[in-house]
């Protein structure tokens, strides 16, 4: 019990850590994953050989592996001396993307053929055709997977703990080095990660029951 | 709907316009690649005595090793969690409120926690009563890695396996009751057969998901591949300099390669599954996130049925 409120200032900045790991993360994944699922659906062969071959290949790479090609290959490509959170975000953002993509293209594939169709006969053209008809139709059914999806973002987050980013694993990590009993640190780790999937999944639902309209 | 119902049958003037995207596409995608190997080039990380390495008998023994030993962890972790998410879906669906909550209970707290910090936090207690369990050397490692993923993996498993049981139909149920069967035998040698190769797909994908997360093993230090492989780059030094491109790609092709067999696996049981005409449809080979993932797959493909009715 004490190990919490004897080091709050750690297990807040550890909190915190998560949350800006998480939420950074998210905005790169979802921004990479929507441009992969356009890529993957679009008339041009190499963009949509590109789109295909990031998912397969960054899917079935573990996530610890992609940790490591982060910080010691990335830095020697660009810019040496980037934040561990730059490089972290960079990880879990691009590992994250894959899943974003593949929930966007399902959704993409949910919205009726008449929609494209519609579109397509006013003279639209493929960008617009996805940009103004078919995708903002899709958000309604993309929106309960990438609940998920966070989620188990949220998660993936404490590996970016090993890799010397200040989040709610270090933390533990840092106190139980110190000799504090793995009990309670567990137990309020514990308490902290949920607390941040009620979050998301709660306002998923708002969000969901907010776009829920008859068709 | 098909990807071509997004844009027409290209004419002469789309047909130009997309080879001229398809030429600047390519050129991106390939000046990206470029300019990466000339940078990683021009820090040596090209250089043939980088890749000489390979040829050193220990570097391809303690490879070899790391492979084996992840491997070992995988077939170990997935054997039990197929038998715990057995026994927890039963659990789940057990007519005894205890037992269904208890059940419950443990699946969701071990889904909500990352599987990282459950493997830290039994390491770190298989470390503090090592002596009392007589635990020696790597043993202390390779139960907290092999307990992690079967407590976790074992939870996913098991929403998954509950999601197939509930997507027999209920006629099935009935019949064998009607047949004088007991509850367990209903459920052995009728609900669970049928669930199992209804999730074959989703099963085999989360083993993929089980594979990928011994590489976990890198954080408490144990010697399995990506730690052996972290070693080898950080301990060899070839021309002042860490060989990490090298190891990373052998190491990386090593990983890409076992996860592509099994997803091939899994989806090639799909793909025969959806050819046979009988039973309840097949689920999606895709990768699940959580077991979430895996109820909507079985909504999607199955009926509706009453959740939580075994009768």
């Amino acid at each position: 019990m004490n190990v919490l409120l004897d080091h709050l200032p750690q297990f807040r900045e550890g909190f915190l850590g998560t949350l800006a790991l998480t939420a950074a993360s998210a905005a790169l994944a979802l921004v990479l994953g929507i441009i992969m699922a356009g890529f993957r659906v679009s008339p041009i062969p190499p963009l949509r050989a590109f789109g295909t071959a990031w998912v397969t290949l960054l899917r079935n790479t573990p996530l610890t592996l992609l940790f490591l090609v982060a910080f010691f290959v990335v830095p020697q490509i660009f810019f040496p001396g980037t934040s561990p959170f730059v490089l972290a975000m960079v990880a879990l953002g691009c590992y994250t993307s894959t899943f974003v993509c593949e929930a966007v293209r399902s959704g993409i594939n949910t919205v009726p053929l008449g929609q494209a169709e519609a579109a397509r006969s006013l003279g639209m053209s493929f960008a617009q055709t996805l940009r103004l008809i078919v995708l903002p139709q899709a958000t309604r059914t993309v929106i309960p997977p990438m609940s998920s999806i966070f989620i188990a973002l949220t998660k993936n987050s404490a590996i970016a703990g090993a890799f010397s980013n200040t989040e709610l694993f270090n933390v533990s990590k840092l106190l139980s080095d110190k000799g504090f009993a793995i009990g309670w640190i567990f137990l309020w780790i514990a308490l902290c990660y949920l607390v941040i999937t009620f979050t998301i999944s709660g306002a998923f639902r708002l969000l969901e029951s907010r776009l829920e309209v008859a068709r | 709907m098909s990807a071509s119902v997004l844009y027409d049958a290209p004419g002469p003037k789309a047909r130009i316009r997309n080879r001229v995207y398809s030429v600047l596409g390519t050129l991106a995608v390939l000046g990206l690649i470029v300019f990466a190997v000339l940078r990683l080039n021009a820090k040596g990380q090209f250089a043939p005595e980088m890749w000489e390495i390979f040829n050193n008998a220990g570097v391809r023994t303690s490879i070899r090793d790391g492979v084996l030993t992840t491997l070992q962890v995988f077939a170990v972790a997935s054997v039990l969690s197929l038998v715990l998410g057995v026994l927890l879906a039963v659990a789940r669906l057990s007519d005894h409120k205890p037992v269904r909550w208890l059940a419950t209970g443990f699946i969701e707290l071990f889904r909500a926690i990352p599987l990282l910090i459950t493997i830290y936090v039994l390491w770190v207690l298989l470390l503090t009563y090592r002596t009392d369990l007589g635990l020696t050397g790597d043993s202390t490692g390779f139960w907290a890695l092999v307990v992690g993923l079967t407590v976790y993996n074992g939870s996913v498993q098991a929403e998954v396996l509950r999601a197939g049981i509930n997507s027999v139909p209920r006629g099935q149920r009935e019949a064998a009751y009607a047949l004088g069967m007991s509850k367990t035998q209903v459920m052995t040698t009728v609900l669970i057969p049928q669930a199992v190769r209804a999730m074959l797909p989703t099963i085999i994908s989360q083993l993929v998901v089980t594979l990928k997360d011994t590489s976990l093993g890198y954080v408490i230090t144990y010697q399995e591949l990506l730690f052996q492989l972290q070693q080898l780059a950080g301990n060899i030094v070839v021309n002042d300099d860490n060989p990490y491109v090298p190891v990373i790609i052998v190491g990386g092709t090593i990983y890409i390669a076992m996860c592509l067999a099994l997803s091939a696996l899994a989806t090639w049981i799909e793909r025969r599954g959806r050819r046979a005409k009988t039973g309840i449809p097949v689920a999606d080979a895709a990768q699940p996130l959580t077991a979430g993932d895996a109820l909507e797959t079985a909504d999607l493909s199955a009926p509706e049925q009453p959740a939580g009715k075994t009768g």
